[in-house]
């Protein structure tokens, strides 16, 4: 058995009188003990607000947030705190960028460049500051496995492009996107790049000097965290040159009746009581994360992507989207002509949690030609046997709805 | 939970063979509908004349449920008056509620074999669309 599934008790129960095979991680991740405990150690001997009582156990919490702020700058590699900014999750923090960043920046003429194959949450906010700012959508164009060929995305990026904003790995596709080589050639011409990490920061080791990225947008959840709490990273001359969308307590440095002036980064950013719990429990997730190390946990679900995509091949009537090699930990697929609810009712009758339907992702499922999928993703404490279970499962859905159909 | 409960037989049986897909060239009232959770579609085409549905058309995308239960439910409705319809609308959504309800009040007796979908709650917003439709469709003012 994988070594790290005891560690997440959730695991450990039967579904619909079965052993719980949970391959939906893309969507939410389980929780560790670990995390669990530290959120629960918060509530039950320290629970306090921050950055304000003098009392000691108003010091601890704001030890406990603001270390928690200082475990995801080193675990990204960002150069200062100031550059990480807490928010409820991915879509807040792309939010917080195309309403604070973009409609201030961007005019009549401008571009922004996406893919076709972002989540809403990496779509709808740039769609809405286009329509506020006059600045024009244009999409990179995908190869059919749905990877991005770097020569074309060249001549996409322009000197009119201001923002280019991608997801680093796809929800759907698995592709890992070059982001590292898109931020170079959106630089080149003077533009910024936002990069959804929802899919890859769980997954990777991701450094955004390295990738030397302007905006990194992930959340907690899916990376053994709690529901609640996600980053924006944003380069720091970035950040201080833009305006809070949230105004009120925590986030202010002087209020008059008239005018008001606000804190310095990152709290600027950060109106109202924060989500406190949920960056401890972030945080502790990250320790958790670092203990086993990312290289270790990419490796991982890259070999059981590779092993799953190996076996659901050999499922007959089975079509997988998406690049076959040099994927992250997800497979996503439409069997026979079963619809992907049916697939996943019928999985779920054998304790497999897997997921299905858009995605959260309308243009991609066009550009795939299909109205829905069913997607199994895959975590540190999934193992082989997981696999195994799925195309047993599969094998019931062809029989279920071979008979049916038969 | 049995599989069995969710697909019986008439329901397979609607959902390979639907009644009344298609497109009503002549129809007067013309709903469609989302499921954005799951990206299902219905779209419902209906003739009303003297408060009696003459006519009921559907084209989808979607699930076994949801294609089977837009089956059952244009062929129900057909030739049945507004006001029976938006009780059926009701009763149809009482039985997803679970209630216990009288099955025998549908005009169509393949409707009761959607009774075991109340026992899977993911799957009951796929059995209602086709007859939020019909709702909404009846409702509409019509020129």
């Amino acid at each position: 058995m994988n070594r790290f599934k005891q560690d997440f008790p959730i695991l450990d129960q039967q579904v619909n009188g079965k052993s719980l095979v949970y391959l939906d991680s893309s969507a939410t991740s389980q929780k560790p003990f670990q995390v669990i405990e530290a959120v629960e150690e918060y509530y039950k001997q320290y629970n306090s607000n921050v950055h304000r009582g003098v009392h000691t156990l108003g010091t601890k919490a704001t030890d406990g947030y603001e270390g928690a702020r200082e475990k995801v700058r080193r675990f990204i590699n960002a150069a200062s705190t100031k550059e990480i900014i807490f928010t409820r999750g991915t879509t807040t923090a792309l939010n917080l960028v195309a309403i604070s960043y973009a409609r201030t920046n961007l005019k009549e003429g401008d571009e922004i460049v996406l893919s076709p194959s972002e989540h809403h949450s990496n779509l709808i906010p740039w769609q809405q500051a286009a329509k506020a700012t006059g600045a024009t959508l244009k999409y990179f164009e995908l190869e059919p496995d749905g990877t991005l060929d770097i020569e074309k995305a060249k001549a996409v990026i322009t000197p009119n492009t201001k923002l280019v904003a991608i997801a680093h790995v796809s929800n759907v596709l698995g592709t890992v996107f070059p982001v590292k080589e898109l931020a170079q050639l959106v630089h080149q011409q003077g533009g910024v790049i936002v990069i959804d990490g929802a899919q890859s920061v769980p997954h990777m080791k991701v450094d955004v000097r390295e990738i030397d990225c302007d905006f990194l947008a992930f959340s907690g959840h899916k990376m053994v965290g709690p529901t609640g709490i996600g980053v924006l990273y944003g380069k720091e001359a970035l950040l201080e040159k833009m305006e809070p969308i949230e105004f009120g307590g925590e986030m202010i440095d002087h209020v008059d009746l008239y005018e008001s002036t606000w804190k310095e980064l990152p709290w600027k950013f950060e109106g109202g009581t924060p989500i406190i719990a949920g960056a401890i429990g972030l945080g502790a997730a990250i320790d958790y994360l670092e203990s086993i190390g990312m290289d270790t946990i990419e490796e991982h679900d890259r070999q059981l992507a590779a092993y799953a995509v190996e076996e659901l091949q050999k499922v007959e009537g089975l079509e997988i989207y998406g690049p076959l090699k040099n994927r992250t930990g997800l497979v996503t697929f439409n069997i026979d002509n079963v619809h992907p609810h049916d697939v996943a009712t019928v999985l779920d009758a054998e304790g497999i949690a897997v997921r299905a339907g858009h995605h959260c992702a309308q243009p991609l499922m066009r550009w795939l030609n299909v109205t829905a999928t069913a997607r199994a993703s895959f975590y540190l404490y999934n193992d082989e046997e997981d696999i195994q279970q799925l195309v047993k499962g599969l094998q019931k859905v062809k029989e279920y709805f071979g008979n049916v159909f038969g | 939970m049995s599989l069995d409960d969710l697909y019986r037989r008439v329901i397979m049986d609607h959902y390979q063979k639907p009644r009344n897909r298609g497109r009503l060239e002549d129809g007067d009232v013309s709903v469609d509908l989302n499921n954005p959770t799951c990206g299902d579609k219905v779209s419902l085409q209906m003739r009303i004349k003297d408060g009696k549905i003459e006519e009921a058309r559907f084209m989808g995308e979607g699930c076994s449920i949801s294609l089977a239960s837009a089956s059952m439910m244009t062929e129900a409705v057909k030739g049945q008056t507004v006001e029976d319809a938006l009780r059926y609308v009701q009763l149809f959504s009482d039985m997803m509620q679970g209630e216990d309800i009288d099955t025998d009040e549908f005009p169509l007796e393949d409707i009761e074999a959607l009774q075991g979908v109340a026992k899977f709650p993911a799957r009951i917003k796929c059995a209602t669309l086709a007859w939020k439709a019909l709702e909404k469709g009846v409702k509409e003012p019509r020129n």
